[in-house]
């Protein structure tokens, strides 16, 4: 009887705790976005989106820190996404399990744990300097890449992972080659997954501002890009330049700029969730 | 409309924004100005190329914030023309210089002056001298001088609680070198961070705080912080604003900022045409975004600096 009741008791505790964690995660984030809200959201204006940076807190804008986002995002996901995808294919379905694909495996995993300035030390060596690609666009996608190539592996490898063994071995018994195995049944099954991995990837990338900083993405540029070679720079950078400024006015640019972040980090969230919604859909064997 | 006509419009169209921005008017410069280093002296840089775009909407000048020693990094292997910097450029750069061959001249555009400041509610510190902030700031200090009263008898027997920037800024061994003596050399054990809002807001709301950043963030948090003069050793303790700032009179903690600007880029008409632009403009901008003018005839002196560097710069083609 005794115990019971103790079991009991543990129950609630545990119960207690676990409530607890989740309402006080939840608390900080509204309050977090609560407060950006409140601070920034009369700062944003049709003005504010197409005006360039200036001295004047309330006459500058983020046009073409905007443009140098979507510039970065889109390079980067051109880049990454058959790289990450193949690279995870090739190590699920064609790569032998032995020791040197442990090896692979391994630094794989660790390759995600990173700091994300690393990333920028390699970038400014190997894609500004030896390279000779410059501050340019194009060498900021190749750096964000790199970041975000793990996570797509890892990601791409757990889907193609999931689909069952039965599908693929059905496929083989009709006398479909692996390529048409992996064209036909593995990827249609498991690319909702895929995309969500790609896209949380691409969504973690949006949000760096050391690499690029570091490969020499700049803070003041009175136009927007043309080309993936031009000099850009981006959201999180034009952000940190207003916060650390004295003049309260451009703190709170700073918060209307990360309402603009937030919105297209959230937009490529509930895309990702989207696809992966409508391919559960689609799904019938 | 077909496919086809959608395509032919398009190229067009392209067709005749290349011929818009190849095209120059002929009097204007054009061209591009690449700019980085300090986020120190980024906010006056990016005043100037803001209102030059106004005057030469052909040329196009970007600033980066790779921080001083970066920018040299760029500067010195010839990627930027100009390298806005908070301290003087270092031997070991000086070195990279001579070995890459890069000529460049020193140009110095405002005074920056860095506050002490303490909470509001600190009744007893009004002044310290600069001894006395050596004492508080030097290595040997860490874990020994922990307390207000060890600093002078009558103050009272409280923890002293130091804010300063990080060991990265150029704010941090501007303050070492001119109170330590060593630039990069002090205590370990102080609050640091490179956002000097968060210092203004550990200052404000420790009454035993004690912190240095630079004076335009003090005066915008004038209300919620208390200056404190500083005696560089002349017995008169002097606090700092744009009067005493300018004038020389607050020592040790005010500095020239300066823009860099190389041989191979004063080449081109753009460089200096907006070099120009930047010492004239100074003195009003400066002033604008919370720095502290130079005096007129130091402006000048500068810009007599800069014509006689690019006059002697080798061939300059007429304008």
């Amino acid at each position: 009887m005794n115990s019971r009741v103790a079991h009991r008791y543990d129950d609630q505790l545990f119960r207690g705790m676990g409530v607890t964690a989740t309402v006080s995660c939840l608390a900080i984030l509204i309050i977090f976005i609560g407060f950006i809200l409140y601070q920034g959201m009369d700062r944003l204006s049709w003005e504010f989106m197409t005006s360039l940076p200036s001295r004047f807190a309330e006459r500058s804008g983020i046009y073409t820190a905007w443009a140098g986002t979507l510039w970065v995002m889109v390079c980067t996901t051109l880049i990454s996404f058959p790289v990450g995808v193949g690279a995870g294919i090739y190590l699920e379905e064609y790569g032998k399990k032995g020791r040197l694909s442990t090896l692979l495996e391994i630094n794989i995993a660790n390759l995600a744990g990173v700091p994300s300035i690393i990333y920028g030390l390699l970038g400014l060596e190997v894609f500004v300097r030896f390279m000779k690609m410059g501050s340019s666009i194009l060498a900021g996608a190749l750096t964000l890449s790199l970041l975000i190539l793990p996570i797509i592996i890892v990601a791409t490898r757990e889907a193609v992972r999931a689909v069952p063994k039965t599908i693929k071995e059905a496929s083989f018994a009709l006398g479909a080659s692996k390529w048409q195995t992996i064209w036909n049944q593995t990827l249609p099954a498991s690319f909702g997954g895929i995309l969500t991995g790609v896209i949380l990837a691409i969504s973690r990338a949006v949000g760096e501002t050391a690499p690029l900083i570091v490969i020499g993405a700049l803070a003041y540029v009175p136009f927007a890009p043309s080309g993936p070679l031009d000099e850009f720079t981006v959201l999180p950078i034009q952000i940190f330049n207003w916060v650390s400024r004295p003049q309260h006015e451009f703190v709170i640019n700073a918060a209307a700029a990360i309402i603009v972040l937030l919105l297209i980090t959230f937009v490529l969230n509930g895309v990702a969730v989207y696809l992966r919604y409508r391919w559960q859909q689609k799904l019938k064997w | 409309m077909t496919k086809q006509n959608i395509l032919l419009v398009a190229i067009f169209g392209l067709f005749l924004t290349s011929c818009g921005s190849g095209g120059g008017s002929g009097r204007q410069p054009s061209g591009e100005i690449h700019i980085d280093g300090s986020s120190t002296v980024y906010p006056i840089t990016e005043a100037i190329a803001e209102e030059f775009r106004l005057v030469a909407p052909k040329t196009r000048v970007t600033v980066g914030i790779s921080g001083t020693g970066g920018g040299f990094q760029k500067f010195l292997r010839g990627s930027t023309d100009i390298n806005n910097a908070s301290r003087e450029i270092k031997s070991s750069e000086v070195e990279l210089a001579e070995k890459n061959g890069v000529d460049y001249v020193r140009l110095s555009v405002a005074y920056d002056g860095l506050a002490v400041v303490v909470h509001p509610k600190n009744d007893w510190a009004n002044h310290l001298t600069a001894e006395e902030l050596r004492l508080m700031w030097e290595p040997a200090a860490q874990g020994t001088v922990t307390r207000w009263n060890q600093i002078r008898a009558e103050w009272p027997d409280e923890e002293l609680h130091l804010f300063g920037p990080g060991v990265a800024s150029g704010t941090y061994d501007y303050f070492t070198e001119a109170i330590v003596g060593e630039s990069g050399s002090s205590r370990g054990d102080f609050t640091a961070s490179e956002d000097d809002n968060v210092l203004v807001q550990g200052v404000s709301t420790d009454p035993y705080a004690l912190g240095f950043f630079g004076l335009a963030y003090f005066e915008e948090n004038r209300d919620r912080l208390k200056l404190v003069g500083v005696d560089g050793g002349d017995g008169t303790p002097v606090k700092p604003s744009i009067e005493t700032v300018s004038n020389g009179t607050y020592t040790p903690l005010s500095r020239p900022i300066f823009i860099y600007v190389s041989a191979d880029a004063v080449q081109k008409e753009a460089v200096r045409e907006f070099v120009t632009f930047y010492l004239e403009q100074a003195p009003q901008l400066v002033k604008e975004i919370g720095y502290v003018p130079m005096p007129d005839s130091a402006y000048k002196n500068q810009l007599d600096k800069f014509e006689a560097f690019y006059r002697a710069s080798g061939p300059v083609s007429q304008n």
